[in-house]
C-alpha cells in the first residue's frame, strides 16, 4: 500500500514527534500539552535578525534539516512495506541522515553569529565521531539479512530478531541515533553553554522548523531500529503495522528518556570512546555476524 | 527520464560554474556539493541504485569534512569574509575555458565503438565481485594512501598531539583538556 503510506507516513512523523516532544516535556516537570504552546509561540513570534547573515544558505540549512528525517523516512516498512522500497535502502537512509550535518553546518554558519558557528562545528565533530560505528552496525544488519533492501532486512527476521544475535550493533545504533539527533548525552551542538548553540540566533517559523526537524530526525532513528534490530511488523495477534507502531513507540521513549538520566558528553570525549571502542566493538560484530551467515 | 537528464546536466554544470563565481567559502563548497548530486542523481537514471546514493552519501560528509578543512588550513578560518575563489584569476579562466574545450571537443570528434554486452541482473552485486576481485589490489592501494593523507593532514593542522594531552612519559591519566595548564 505505498500510496496510503504516503499519507500515513508524514502523519505517523508530526504524532509521534509531538508524543516524543510531550513525553520530554513531561519529564522536565511541565506538561505533556507544552509542545502546542510553543507551536503557537513560535508560531508569532518575529524572525531575529542577525548582521550580514547569508540568507539563502540559512534557509537551504533549515529546509533540509526537516527534508532530511522525511526523505529518509520513505525507506522505512510501516508494516509490510515501506513507501519507496529502495534496493540500496539502508544506504539510501544513511545519505538522508548524513545530510543533517549540511543542514546543521548551514545552519550554524549563515547566521553569522559565534555560538552558532561553534555549535556547527561540534556536530560536525560529532559526526566523525559517531559516523563509523554506525555505518558498521548497518553494515552489519546489511550482511546479516543478505541485502541492502529494508523490507528483506525485516523478511531475515522472521525467525530471529537481529537484535538478538547483534546486540552489539543494535547498542551502537542506538548511541549513534542520540548522536545522529544531537539529543540528550549528544546534545552539545545545541548545549547550553553555548546559549543554544546552531539554534541560538533562530527565532519564530526557523526555530520551529528546527525544532520539528529535530523530532523528526529523532523519531525516524527511532523508527529505522525497528526493521533493522526489532524485527519489523513482526509479532503475535497485532496486525503489522500497530506492531512497528508500538517498537517505535519504545524505542522513542528510551531516547526520550535517555536525556533525563545521562549528562552530556562532549564530543572529542566522545570522539575517543567512538574510535577506540565503538569502532573495534562494531568490527567484532560484524566479524561474528560474518562467520554465521557463511 | 532524457528531461532529467538534461535538467540534472544543466544544474550540475551551472552549479560547478557558480563554485568559481561566488565570493564565499560556504557557498562555493554547497555549490560544488549541488553539482556533485546532482551526477549522483543521474546515477540512479541509470538504474545504478547504490552507486548513485553512495555518491549522495560520500559527497554530503566529503564537503562537510571540506567545512573542516577550513578551520584546519585556512587564513580566514570560518570563511565569513568573502574571497575569489580562484588564484590568478585570468590564466585560470583561460586555462580552464581551454581544457573544457579540448574535453567537449573530445567527446564529439571521439568515434565512440558499438555498445558490447548488456547491463548485469545486480549491479550492486557485480560491483561488489570487482571490488573484492579483479580490482582489489587497486581498493587496497587507494584505501592506504587516502589514510596516510588524512594522518598527515591532521598531524600538521593539530598542535596538540598525544604527548600534550597525556604528559612526555604519556603519564597522565586523565589528558589534559585544551587550554588546561599541567
Amino acid at each position: 500500500m505505498p500510496e496510503l503510506g504516503l499519507l500515513a507516513l508524514p502523519l505517523a512523523l508530526v504524532v509521534l514527534g509531538l508524543a516524543a516532544a510531550g513525553l520530554d516535556a513531561v519529564l522536565s516537570g511541565g506538561r505533556a500539552s507544552a509542545p502546542f504552546g510553543e507551536i503557537a509561540r513560535l508560531l508569532v513570534q518575529q524572525r531575529r535578525r542577525t548582521t550580514r547573515p547569508d540568507v539563502l544558505l540559512l534557509r537551504v540549512g533549515v529546509i533540509s534539516l526537516v527534508a532530511a528525517p522525511l526523505l529518509a523516512a520513505v525507506v522505512i516498512p510501516l508494516g509490510d512495506a515501506p513507501v519507496a522500497d529502495l534496493s540500496a535502502g539502508i544506504v539510501w537512509f544513511n545519505a538522508m541522515e548524513v545530510c543533517v550535518w549540511g543542514a546543521l553546518w548551514l545552519t550554524g554558519w549563515s547566521v553569522n553569529s559565534v555560538f552558532p558557528l561553534v555549535g556547527a562545528y561540534r556536530f560536525v565533530a560529532q559526526g566523525l565521531a559517531y559516523e563509523l560505528p554506525h555505518m558498521f552496525a548497518l553494515i552489519t544488519v546489511a550482511l546479516g539479512a543478505g541485502s541492502l533492501r529494508m523490507s528483506e532486512a525485516v523478511q531475515a527476521q522472521q525467525g530471529l530478531w537481529f537484535v538478538v544475535w547483534m546486540p552489539l550493533a543494535f547498542l551502537i545504533y542506538l548511541v549513534s541515533a542520540l548522536a545522529m539527533a544531537f539529543w540528550g548525552p549528544m546534545s552539545q551542538p545545541v548545549g547550553s553553554d553555548l546559549a543554544g548553540g546552531v539554534r541560538a540566533e533562530l527565532a519564530g517559523p526557523d526555530r520551529l522548523l528546527f525544532q520539528a526537524g529535530r523530532y523528526a530526525l529523532l523519531v525516524v532513528a527511532a523508527g529505522a531500529a525497528v526493521p533493522l534490530f526489532l524485527g519489523g511488523g513482526a509479532g503475535p495477534v497485532l496486525p503489522g503495522w500497530l506492531w512497528a507502531l508500538v517498537k517505535t513507540v519504545a524505542v522513542l521513549a528510551l531516547l526520550v528518556w535517555v536525556r533525563h538520566r545521562v549528562p552530556a558528553v562532549r564530543m572529542d570525549r566522545f570522539t575517543q570512546v567512538s574510535w577506540l571502542v565503538l569502532i573495534p566493538l562494531a568490527l567484532v560484530q560484524l566479524l561474528v555476524v560474518g562467520i554465521v551467515v557463511v | 527520464m532524457a528531461v532529467a537528464f538534461w535538467i540534472l546536466a544543466v544544474v550540475s554544470v551551472a552549479a560547478g560554474i557558480a563554485v568559481f563565481v561566488v565570493d564565499s567559502m560556504a557557498r562555493a563548497t554547497f555549490a560544488l556539493l549541488a553539482s556533485l548530486l546532482a551526477v549522483g542523481l543521474a546515477f540512479l537514471l541509470i538504474d545504478l541504485e547504490y552507486l548513485g546514493v553512495l555518491i549522495i552519501l560520500m559527497m554530503v560528509m566529503e564537503m562537510l569534512v571540506m567545512a573542516v578543512f577550513m578551520i584546519m588550513y585556512m587564513m580566514n578560518p570560518a570563511g565569513l569574509m568573502p574571497m575569489k575563489m580562484v588564484h590568478n584569476h585570468r590564466a585560470a579562466m583561460i586555462i580552464s575555458a581551454a581544457v573544457f574545450v579540448l574535453l567537449v571537443a573530445g567527446i564529439f570528434l571521439t568515434s565512440w565503438p558499438p555498445r558490447g554486452g548488456e547491463p548485469p541482473a545486480d549491479p550492486t552485486h557485480q560491483l561488489g565481485l570487482a571490488v573484492m576481485g579483479p580490482k582489489m589490489l587497486v581498493m587496497m592501494v587507494i584505501g592506504v594512501a587516502i589514510l596516510a593523507t588524512m594522518i598527515s593532514t591532521v598531524v600538521l593542522a593539530t598542535h596538540r598531539g598525544r604527548y600534550a594531552r597525556y604528559g612526555d612519559d604519556l603519564e597522565r591519566k586523565r589528558p589534559l583538556d585544551p587550554g588546561e595548564e599541567s
